[in-house]
């Protein structure tokens, strides 16, 4: 048995600066429990750490992509037990570091401590609340670190003399906003992005990642020169989403189509951050 | 120091937003606080609340209702004659001046009926801002003329297709929207609710309301009121009446929540007496929602109570038992619209009519020397073709 929690997370970066961890997002629940099970699981062979969404209705740090993903979930009746129940089966089957990442209202209602233990009897290794800021975090970010989980905040490039305290708190790994804006694809990064990741990585305990706007394996290429982690969520969850409406066409050959060129987009984004599509390697 | 530095009233309140509007809401907090001690800044907006908006607003003693009723003494504080019809552009004038005076040319705001959306237009075409509204695709379909409104007012109107497609889903397009421009837009939020500063920025362009209430209720009756009632959607007219007097314990605040087809339905929008404590739009408040958090519709007839929670303010109110809240019905709404109409010759928007319907209900158990105040928040001008639909046959005239 390998080491949880925090410590997973952080051991899955590459150490010599040039390689970068892929981080993938996918939505517990979308397009069904079963299937998000199913499509995790195959994402584990390539992505290194995987962030399971449970799903919110009111995800406003998500652009249209993540949040059509959060309401087929919540359509097809997924709660936060039943992400809970499938993330346990992926621990079983997997070794891939497993973050939870929702947001902070239906975490107050499940009651931190009780998330707690559901996320460690899970074999969940840390949280992502997007929209629970520093000053906000305190109660779930000592938890979550007193059972050696980690909480990993966001930094936003507006963030400015906040960096420092938000950055130093890290743990897991450092998660930066790309652009200003809410998640989705985009064609371009900010110039100051660069700037940013250094500024960052100067105060962090822990690896830098990159999220929000990643779309292609050229920009990775772009983005491992500087960032330890490269995170692809509404790029992903695109995919789904053709899995989704095949179903819904009834054509099950579209959607085994659609589940396939998800499997070699994310061949590709292991491919260019750097390392091997196989995670035995 | 209500709220605190931390922008919570009590448990409530507070910053639950994606870390890019940190910084900015960091900013607009220290903007507000030193241009509401700018001498220009009062200036103007004192003028603009004057000339602009007519202010200040009549205490009207409503004599005829109270006649009728036999109870207590009903003054009515007439929000309802304000430029645009509400009591909502004490608010978008203020905000609307603050984006003005940082620099700020674009301004955008959420809006459920459209009263704010209109409000906000008004002002950014009085300031020569930019507008951009974002509204629920279906509240645009109900509203379809305060939609032309906005869009005569030069303001752009953006539909908002999430969710419930109603104004939770508007404000959520607002915020997502800012979070993406937040360098160049201000976004004027449209009641008491959001991450800190709104609820309190909101709060204190409102207590306009409230203040002249005292000054005129000294003057006619030489005595404080004994109970000051006003309807709680997001609740920034109540909010803003309520708060110079919450320091006078003997003043009895009461705010009205829609209880649509009625509390024990799952058809209301009475996130005070039926919600739960949790966060909606960036603040800890009491909401409507199922036991896993996801954020359940409302309802009410009326529009600007369709609202699944309520300004942070008002939870600690109700908390500290401060202020009582109760809840009224779509059918005694509608009834108090028309008896309104017809016994002092105001028609009320249908949010007003909620505070109206739970006033005539109290005054009849109180002494005649019972000094009541209802904010009446709103005129109906807008809600007469709604009223129409619902009443069909059975309009009592």
């Amino acid at each position: 048995m390998v080491n949880r929690g925090r410590k997973a997370i952080e051991d899955r970066f590459a150490k010599d600066g040039k390689k970068a961890a892929f981080i993938a997002f996918a939505m517990a629940g979308d397009p069904t429990l079963e299937e998000s099970y199913e499509i995790i699981l195959e994402l584990s062979q390539y992505a290194d750490i995987i962030e399971v969404g449970i799903p919110y209705s009111d995800p406003l740090a998500d652009g249209p992509v993540i949040q059509g993903a959060s309401l087929r979930a919540l359509r097809a009746g997924t709660t936060m037990d039943h992400a809970m129940t499938m993330m346990r089966r992926l621990r079983e089957h997997t070794d891939v570091p497993l973050i939870a990442f929702t947001y902070v209202n239906p975490v107050i209602q499940y009651g931190i401590e009780r998330m707690v233990k559901a996320l460690l009897e899970a074999g969940v290794d840390g949280m992502i609340v997007p929209d629970l800021p520093y000053e906000e975090s305190g109660p779930l970010r000592e938890a979550l670190h007193q059972a050696g989980l980690a909480f990993i905040p966001l930094i936003a490039l507006t963030s400015q003399d906040r960096i420092h305290t938000i950055a130093a708190s890290a743990t897991g790994f450092a998660y930066c906003v790309s652009s200003l804006g809410v998640t989705g694809e985009r064609s371009k990064f900010s110039n100051q992005l660069e700037e940013f990741v250094s500024k960052v990585k100067e105060y962090s305990p822990v690896p830098v990642a990159v999220g929000f706007g990643v779309r292609e394996a050229a920009q990775v290429d772009f983005l491992k020169t500087f960032a330890d982690g490269v995170i692809v969520g509404s790029a992903i969850v695109r995919y789904v989403e053709s899995i989704y409406k095949a179903h819904q066409q009834g054509n099950i050959e579209a959607a085994q189509k659609a589940r396939q060129n998800l499997m070699d987009f994310a061949k590709s984004l292991a491919f260019a951050t750097g390392r091997k599509g196989d995670k035995d390697e | 120091m209500i709220p605190d530095e931390y922008g919570r009233f009590g448990e409530f309140g507070g910053k639950y937003v994606p870390e890019t509007l940190m910084s900015a809401l960091t900013t607009l907090e220290k903007d507000y606080l030193r241009l509401s001690h700018d001498p220009e800044f009062t200036k103007q907006l004192s003028f603009y609340l004057e000339h602009y908006l007519g202010r200040q607003t009549p205490l009207y003693y409503a004599e005829h209702l109270t006649k009728l009723i036999g109870g207590a003494k009903i003054y009515l504080k007439r929000e309802d004659l304000n430029h645009t019809g509400a009591h909502k552009m004490n608010n978008t004038l203020g905000q609307g001046l603050l984006a003005k005076m940082t620099g700020k040319k674009h301004v955008i705001a959420e809006t459920g009926a459209g009263q704010h959306g209109v409000a906000s237009a008004t002002v950014a075409a009085l300031l020569g801002l930019d507008c951009t509204v974002f509204m629920g695709e279906e509240d645009m379909e109900r509203q379809a003329l305060n939609v032309f409104r906005m869009r005569l007012l030069g303001a752009k109107v953006v539909p908002a297709v999430s969710g419930t497609k109603t104004l939770k889903d508007a404000t959520n397009e607002a915020l997502r929207f800012w979070v993406e421009h937040v360098e160049d837009t201000y976004y004027i939020i449209g009641s008491v609710v959001g991450p800190h500063p709104y609820p309190m920025i909101v709060r204190n362009f409102q207590r306009i309301i409230g203040d002249e209430t005292k000054e005129q209720i000294l003057l006619q009756e030489g005595r404080l009121p004994d109970s000051i009632i006003a309807c709680v959607g997001g609740g920034s007219n109540a909010m803003g009446i309520f708060y110079p007097f919450v320091l006078d314990k003997d003043v009895r605040l009461i705010g009205v929540e829609a209880a649509g087809e009625g509390v024990d339905t799952a058809r209301h929008a009475a996130s005070i007496s039926r919600g739960s404590k949790g966060v909606l739009h960036g603040a800890m408040t009491l909401l409507l929602q199922d036991t896993y958090g996801q954020v359940q519709p409302a309802h009410s007839v009326s529009a600007g109570l369709d609202y699944p929670g309520v300004g942070p303010e008002h939870a600690y109110l109700h908390d500290t038992g401060r202020a009582t809240y109760v809840s009224i019905t779509d059918k005694e709404a509608l009834d108090a619209f028309q008896q309104l109409a017809q016994v002092e010759g105001i028609i009320p928007a249908l949010e007003s009519a909620h505070a109206i319907a739970y006033a005539v209900k109290l005054a009849k158990e109180l002494p005649k020397e019972h000094l009541m105040v209802v904010n009446l928040s709103g005129r109906g001008d807008k809600d007469v073709h709604t009223v129409q639909q619902y009443l069909g046959g059975e309009f009592h005239g």
